[in-house]
């Protein structure tokens, strides 16, 4: 797919419903700076889902889809879990794979694009739960990274089974009563970040999805320099309010809680050097950009 | 030869695929009705009869047509659109035909309006709703048609027709295929031409 592709053949656009009229019309797709500040003022890449009112990891998939850079040419890879919910209302390519191969998958995709699209810009997401990404798909995940595979992992964090009803995962904390684990985790928290960077990941960002501006640029960041250099990953925490015993309003004040800097989900990044670098010269380039069209619109305005 | 034949259904909730059947698909220059090969002039004859005798004579857009990804895909709306209007022109007051797109293939849960659009997941909403009894697909990806024609073959006792640009579909109750906008242009013309000579009777319907 590319942004020139999507248009309506102009005799079909009369009976075309009025989404898909907003998609063409309104959507971002080929937007420069397109990112969280364009919710409620384009059309989102979103449609309805059907997941729990309140729930994080819709704002998550809302956010993490407003600031993808490209999303005409991205194609996103998910799993078995709550986002497999979502995905079939999402206006950007999507594979559904099975539960833990998402790694596996994106890899062969990411190379199968580089060959079917050679000298074009073709970006691949993950986008999987922790069982799928730290317990069924572990060897998935690492095998991917260890390889150098260029693309981003995204891991939503609930910290347990939430779509099964509440079973124990890797990347539940220590000492947590679920529904269905009522003995308790007996074992720490799976440190993937730490993970991660030691098997070679060039951006690795662990946080909340209670700022949007961060999970823009997070999210930004990770999937440029996955293109550039090699595999990212970020670990965002959506906690599941109902496993948790939360109702839908503090969704937010729960990860607000588990962000500070004593608690699990303190900010925590990871940057090879080589992504540091890239990251300072885009940085540079963008600044150089913003300055020369706020010149622009300067003397436009005094012409 | 086999005896199975692709007819209106309900046939029941998970009808058999007319291939395992031993339907096979029309060669080049042929198609099928009912499951029996036929030369494609028989076939434009019999898909003009089945709209102009329906009470809702529908075509189901694909997105391989609505979205003018090609200069090809452009032409053929245009021609879709033709034949919409032509039908439209030629059945009675009492006839409705209609035009109702299938943008994408996602499965739209949990709020579909089938009155605006079809889903390839479950197409017969949309059948049932606006009480649909022959219907044309084109423009759609050849395994979503499949799986929808099954499922209105098995629910619904709407007409099933085909208009494959591959090689046709076994389990829609006729099917031409390597569909061009000239073939559907033909199939416009033919329609206009049986115009008058073939009756539509509600209580049939």
């Amino acid at each position: 797919m590319s942004k020139e592709r999507i248009k309506i053949a102009p005799e079909m656009y009369d009976i075309m419903p009025p989404e898909y009229q907003d998609l063409v019309n309104r959507a971002t797709y080929g937007k420069e700076d397109r990112g969280w500040k364009d919710i409620g003022t384009t059309k989102e890449l979103i449609e309805e889902h059907s997941l729990c009112a309140g729930c994080p990891e819709s704002m998550a998939f809302r956010y993490i889809l407003a600031s993808l850079p490209a999303p005409e040419d991205t194609v996103m890879v998910g799993s078995t879990g709550c986002t497999s919910l979502v995905f079939p209302m999402v206006a950007v390519h999507n594979i559904h794979s099975l539960f833990g191969n998402q790694n596996a998958i994106a890899s062969g995709l990411k190379r199968a694009l580089s060959v079917r699209f050679p000298g074009k810009v073709k970006d691949v997401v993950v986008l999987a739960g922790d069982g799928a990404t730290v317990d069924i798909g572990l060897d998935m995940t690492l095998q991917a990274w260890f390889r150098q595979e260029k693309f981003t992992t995204i891991c939503f964090d609930n910290e347990l089974y939430a779509n099964t009803g509440g079973q124990e995962s890797g990347l539940m904390q220590k000492g947590f009563v679920a529904k269905m684990a009522p003995v308790g985790k007996q074992f720490d928290k799976v440190r993937l970040p730490e993970i991660a960077r030691e098997s070679g990941c060039h951006y690795v960002v662990q946080c909340t999805v209670s700022k949007p501006s961060l999970i823009e640029k997070v999210v930004r960041n990770a999937v440029l320099v996955a293109r550039e250099l090699g595999p990212t990953y970020l670990q965002l925490y959506t906690p599941c309010i109902l496993e948790i015993g939360k109702n839908s309003m503090e969704g937010l004040q729960e990860m607000r809680d588990s962000e500070k800097p004593t608690e699990r989900f303190a900010y925590k990044e990871f940057v090879s050097e080589p992504a540091k670098q890239f990251l300072a010269e885009l940085a540079a380039k963008d600044k150089e950009r913003k300055a020369a069209s706020k010149q622009l619109a300067g003397s436009t305005q005094e012409a | 030869m086999t005896q199975y034949r692709v007819l209106p259904g309900p046939e029941h909730f998970l009808p058999p695929a007319a291939a395992s059947m031993g339907i096979r698909l029309p060669n080049p220059g042929e198609a099928h009705i009912n499951g029996v090969i036929v030369p494609e002039e028989q076939a434009y004859e019999e898909a003009a009869r089945q709209f102009l005798m329906a009470k809702v004579p529908t075509i189901f857009p694909g997105p391989l047509v609505l979205w003018a990804w090609n200069e090809k895909a452009a032409k053929k709306a245009t021609a879709i659109r033709h034949l919409y209007e032509t039908i439209k022109e030629c059945v009675t007051p009492q006839q409705q035909a209609m035009l109702i797109p299938m943008p994408d293939y996602r499965p739209k849960y949990p709020k579909i309006n089938p009155e605006v659009e079809i889903n390839p997941n479950h197409p017969n909403l949309t059948i049932w709703h606006n009480k649909i009894d022959a219907c044309m697909f084109v423009g759609v990806h050849c395994h979503q048609a499949n799986l929808s024609l099954k499922i209105i073959r098995g629910g619904t006792s709407c007409y099933t027709i085909a208009m494959c640009a591959q090689a046709g579909h076994e389990d829609a109750m006729m099917s031409f295929r390597d569909a061009t906008a000239e073939k559907i242009m033909k199939l416009a013309d033919t329609i206009k031409r049986l115009k008058g000579s073939v009756k539509f009777d509600p209580k049939k319907r």
